[in-house]
């Protein structure tokens, strides 16, 4: 039988039937979520989450219910929920849709989460480049506030709280969730050190902050509607419930796909269509494009030593991390035969010297270096000694920066040079203009 | 861990398995420093919050290791705890001290990320040390040597960045040397109170520069030049003046107020080039003024007076001191030393009353007090004066009118500027000593000149009643004899047999016998830092000062004043 998509999150979305207004969303069963939830001691939500295994979708994958055990609850300040909702790393787009399709679902989810955690007042950070987005979770927001599902006393429980849509001003590190706190703020968004800035206890104003990425927050509404042991039971342990990829590049059907986790092959093939006529795969960036590339010939070992294809690689976080990578933000991008992986290196890493935020020394400065030489490399400048330059020094950057932006240099130069060693040497080989370095050139004087 | 804690409030961290002992909380930059060793550093400064961001501080973090399931700690096999070291680097200058914490600071993978950093550092550099004013006192200099490869593997375009532009009346930036280190735009925020700094652009690109419409101008700016770590940051007076190896630095204290900042003054051959503020916790932390920066220029007044200036000697002066009626005004920026010596001649001839002339302004708070006059408390503890100066002279005015007055010593003020008036200088004999002309002088019968604070040794007593001392930086003016000497000699021509009080190891000798509150002290034992002596005799006086960086005005004095 063929494996195809488990839609919870984006049941309603895509459909006819369906429109972002509160009239829609309560028709099909909206905000009964949070009646429930309001029933419900604080406490008791947490637990839920934290057993229904939810992990978060922005990136790190870390437990939502751990997350919120962390926040500092003695501290005698307000705690703050932010929405993330900066979605910018290459090759993400599921954000976008839940929101865009389905606004009342988030806000329904940070009500919940709101309301679990003691919050009175929570943010959506939205990213500049998204204004519809934004009006669109405006207008979703009054329309809930005019039901009483957002504001003061909310449904006669007493408890309060207001959600205000915060756009930002363009840039991918906004994403980071301290940067993006320090945006909030007013400032550059240079990302916090932690310790001490830890969000749970150091965050936005210096109160307790819990920030969640869009597509988790809306996931809260379906533990609460389902119920731990229902919920549970979608994906499988330490996977729970479905993730919505994003997929791109050489294959026939792009798109955005929510699934269980299932087999890379079943994803490619049965979900996406396969490759382009006539092409071959030749691996994927899993889960945004600062990963670590998969290789489609390759044979992967996972931690009890038991080795598996590209095609056996599940789909899902674990099933990724034992392949070597990351799920990250689940932007799954394909490549096939037709790639030049030195020209898709060079293309990744200018993203990230233009979006390196430039506070601290490795990332600031590798990012633009790397971006420069993997340029040269590709316009017949390409030097020998350059593929192992490169590997050595992208090894200076991840690890020691600041935010883990670090590496996204790092990962993406050693994974591709690892597995595609041969076409950057072939391509420092077929070098015609003979680029020398100065030392060499010196030399030669 | 915390019953030896119990013990002195202490705690044990090992550094390179060596272990040291230190307050919980402990910097570790810091606490390594404070055992002769050193984490190389940029963006980390003492006296600013952390920002974290050069990463030169990386280094390997242990922590005893736990079971996880039983709680337990985790023994090696001699029965010592198990350190578990992260598996990245830790920033040293974001890290505090904690019970058992292991830290590597030179190990394989310490000295890695050190030599990445400093490569990533160097490679959009432009490499302009011949030119630049930072060479020999410059952090990437130094830890290029110490830490770097010594080699560059970088063939692309640099990042070309503004030079030469103009941050302010005393600073100048050159962005391309700027390691992006923010110490400057947190001092500015975060000390200065001018938030007027910031980066614009990013990654690579990010360039240090004033906020539109704004300028660094406060007057501490040029404390930002100091604690650039590298030549980004120049400044204006000082650029291209001199190398800053050939320079001498000797320590003294700035007389712009009462607060007695300490400062390094920098020389080459007689001639001084700047002054550099320098670290005491207690007084000035690592900070400065810009206005106290140039107070050296006075050494090159050009009214200065020089030797040709001087009218008259000693032996005349002797005859003027054999008058019944004598005044005696001294100045509060003069030495403890000096002020003893001008006070026991006032107290050997017939002084009908002894002055000081108070100079007041308006103080910033921070390191500028409402006195503007460095040694005020000087004067009262050598008992020149009782109570505090006015900067009117009216009684001495008067004085003068009703005949009572003579001769008229002056020494280090314009007593014109003191409300004296000319016809009322015409009336006395006036002998004057001090560094530069004015109409006192020219009023004078005898001008001695004297020396600035640069040309000699002594002491201040600042606000806090800490006595501090300054070393002589350059020789005094060809001619001119040290303010000690005169005295020494007046004296002695006063009173024969009292002996040679013209150096300052003499005068404390007296000092520490004959004045309770200098007990003890002497001058080659005190402390560059100074000492705290005990002022509570003196905390009736409703003192000018306001609230400074490490003072507060004392209860009585708050309440005098309302
Ligand atoms: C460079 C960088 C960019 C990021 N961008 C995003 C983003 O656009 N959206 C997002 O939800 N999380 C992003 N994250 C992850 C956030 O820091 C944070 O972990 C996440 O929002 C937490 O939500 P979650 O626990 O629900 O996943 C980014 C992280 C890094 C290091
Ligand atoms: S790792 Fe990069 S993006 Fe993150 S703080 Fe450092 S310079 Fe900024
Ligand atoms: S100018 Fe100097 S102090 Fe300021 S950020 Fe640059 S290197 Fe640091
Ligand atoms: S000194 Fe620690 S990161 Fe700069």
């Amino acid at each position: 039988m063929a494996a195809v998509e488990r839609k919870i999150l984006l049941k309603h979305a895509d459909e006819d039937y369906y429109s972002p207004s509160i009239d829609s969303y309560l028709e099909q069963g909206g905000y009964e979520g949070l009646k429930k939830a309001l029933a419900e001691k604080p406490e008791d939500l947490r637990e839920a989450v934290k057993d229904s295994g939810l992990r978060g979708r922005g990136g790190a994958g870390f437990s939502c219910g751990i997350k919120w055990s962390l926040v500092d609850r003695k501290s005698g300040k307000p705690i703050y929920l932010i929405c993330n909702c900066d979605e910018s790393e290459p090759g993400t787009f599921k954000d976008r849709q839940l929101v865009h399709k389905d606004p009342h679902q988030l806000i329904e989810g940070m009500m919940i989460s709101a309301f679990a955690n003691d919050v009175a007042l929570a943010f959506i950070y939205i990213r500049e480049e998204m204004p519809l987005g934004a009006k669109i979770l405006e207008k979703a927001i009054e329309e809930a506030r005019a039901k009483n599902l957002v504001g003061e006393n909310i449904l006669g429980s007493g408890y309060s709280c207001d959600i205000v849509v915060h756009r930002g001003a363009g840039a991918y590190i906004c994403g980071e969730e301290t940067g993006l706190i320090e945006s909030m703020e007013g400032k550059r968004p240079y990302p916090r050190i932690k310790p001490p800035f830890f969000p749970a206890v150091l965050g936005l104003y210096q109160c307790p902050t819990i920030v969640n990425n869009v597509e988790t927050l809306c996931n809260v509404v379906h533990v609460v509607n389902m119920g731990v042991e229902e919920y549970t039971k979608i994906g499988r342990h330490g996977n729970t419930g479905t993730r919505i990829w994003c997929v791109s590049g050489m294959v026939k059907n792009p798109g955005y796909y929510e699934i269980e986790p299932m087999t890379m092959k079943e994803f490619l093939y049965d979900v996406c269509g396969g490759p382009l006529p006539g092409r071959k795969f030749k691996g994927c960036i899993p889960g945004g494009g600062s990963m670590k590339i998969l290789g489609a010939e390759e044979t992967y070992t996972d931690r009890e030593g038991k080795s598996f294809s590209f095609d056996e690689i599940i789909v899902d976080y674990d099933g990724i991390a034992a392949a070597g990578s990351m799920s990250g933000s689940s932007g799954m991008m394909i490549l096939d035969d037709s790639t030049d992986i030195v020209e898709a290196l060079a293309n990744i890493t200018a993203f990230y010297a233009h979006e390196s935020c430039g506070q601290c020394t490795p990332c600031r400065e590798g990012s633009l270096w790397t971006k420069k030489i993997t340029a040269r490399m590709c316009t017949g400048g390409a030097r020998p000694q350059d593929v192992d330059l490169l590997y050595d020094m992208a090894g200076n950057i991840g690890g020691r920066t600041v935010c883990p932006m670090g590496y996204s240099t790092t990962w993406p130069v050693q994974s591709y040079i690892e597995k595609f060693r041969d076409e950057f040497d072939s391509k420092a080989q077929a070098n015609e203009c003979g680029m020398k370095s100065f030392d060499e050139r010196l030399i030669e004087k | 861990m915390s019953e030896d804690q119990k013990d002195d409030g202490l705690i044990s961290v090992f550094v390179d398995d060596k272990e040291v002992r230190c307050k919980p909380g402990t910097n570790l930059v810091d606490l390594v420093a404070s055992v002769g060793e050193e984490i190389p550093h940029y963006c980390y400064h003492p006296k600013l919050s952390v920002s974290g961001n050069c990463r030169m501080c990386l280094i390997e973090l242990g922590m005893p290791g736990r079971d996880r399931n039983t709680g337990e700690p985790m023994l090696n096999e001699d029965g010592t705890p198990k350190i578990m070291f992260f598996p990245n680097p830790a920033i040293a200058c974001g890290t505090k001290a904690g019970p058992g914490m292991h830290i590597r600071t030179k190990s394989e993978m310490v000295k890695r990320c050190r030599e990445g950093v400093m490569e990533f550092l160097l490679i959009n550099h432009p490499l302009d040390c011949p030119i630049c004013d930072q060479a020999g006192e410059c952090k990437l200099q130094e830890f290029s040597t110490d830490y770097g490869k010594g080699y560059s593997r970088f063939v692309e375009q640099k990042v070309v960045k503004p030079k030469r532009t103009v941050l302010g009346p005393r600073v100048m930036l050159d962005d391309e040397r700027c390691v992006l280190c923010s110490r400057c735009i947190r001092f500015s925020k975060e000390v200065a109170n001018d938030d007027v700094l910031g980066f614009v652009d990013r990654g690579s690109y990010s360039t240090l520069t004033c906020y539109p419409g704004k300028q660094l101008e406060n007057n501490y700016s040029l404390n930002t030049v100091d604690i650039c770590p590298v030549g980004a940051l120049t400044s204006r007076d000082f650029r291209f003046k001199m190398r800053v190896w050939f320079l001498k630095e000797t320590p003294s204290i700035c007389t712009e107020s009462s607060v007695g900042v300490n400062t390094l003054v920098s020389s080459r051959e007689g001639k001084i080039y700047r002054i550099t503020p320098r670290r005491n916790d207690e007084v000035n932390d690592t900070w400065m003024s810009d206005s106290g920066r140039v107070i050296y220029k006075e050494v090159e007044d050009e009214n200065r007076l020089s030797s040709d200036s001087s009218s008259g000697d000693l032996a005349q002066i002797h005859k003027y001191l054999e008058s019944e009626k004598i005044a005696y005004v001294g100045s509060g920026s003069s030495s403890v030393e000096e002020l003893y010596l001008y006070n026991r001649l006032s107290r050997t001839t017939r002084s009908v009353a002894n002055y000081l002339v108070a100079h007041t302004q308006e103080g910033d708070e921070l390191l500028i007090s409402n006195d503007a006059n460095p040694n005020t408390r000087g004067a009262l503890s050598v008992g020149l004066i009782e109570s505090l100066p006015e900067d009117q002279l009216s009684d001495l005015g008067s004085k003068i009118d009703a005949g009572d007055v003579d001769t008229l010593v002056a020494y280090n003020e314009d007593l014109t500027a003191a409300g004296i008036t000319a016809e009322q200088l015409a009336k006395v004999d006036v002998i004057y000593f001090g560094t530069n002309s004015n109409a006192t002088s020219e009023a004078a019968a005898v001008v001695i000149p004297t020396l600035t604070v640069f040309e000699k040794d002594g002491t201040f007593i600042n606000q806090q009643f800490r006595l501090q001392k300054f070393l002589q930086a350059i020789p005094g003016l060809s001619g001119v004899a040290d303010d000690l000497e005169t005295f020494s000699q007046l004296l002695n021509h006063v009173e024969p047999d009292t002996g040679d009080l013209s150096s300052v190891q003499a005068v404390w000798a007296e000092l520490s016998s004959e004045i309770s509150l200098f007990e003890g002290q002497s001058f080659a034992a005190l402390s560059p830092e100074g000492v705290a002596l005990d002022g509570s005799t003196f905390k009736h006086l409703p003192f000018c000062e306001g609230k400074t960086l490490h003072y507060e005005p004392a209860a009585e004095t708050v309440e005098a004043e309302a």
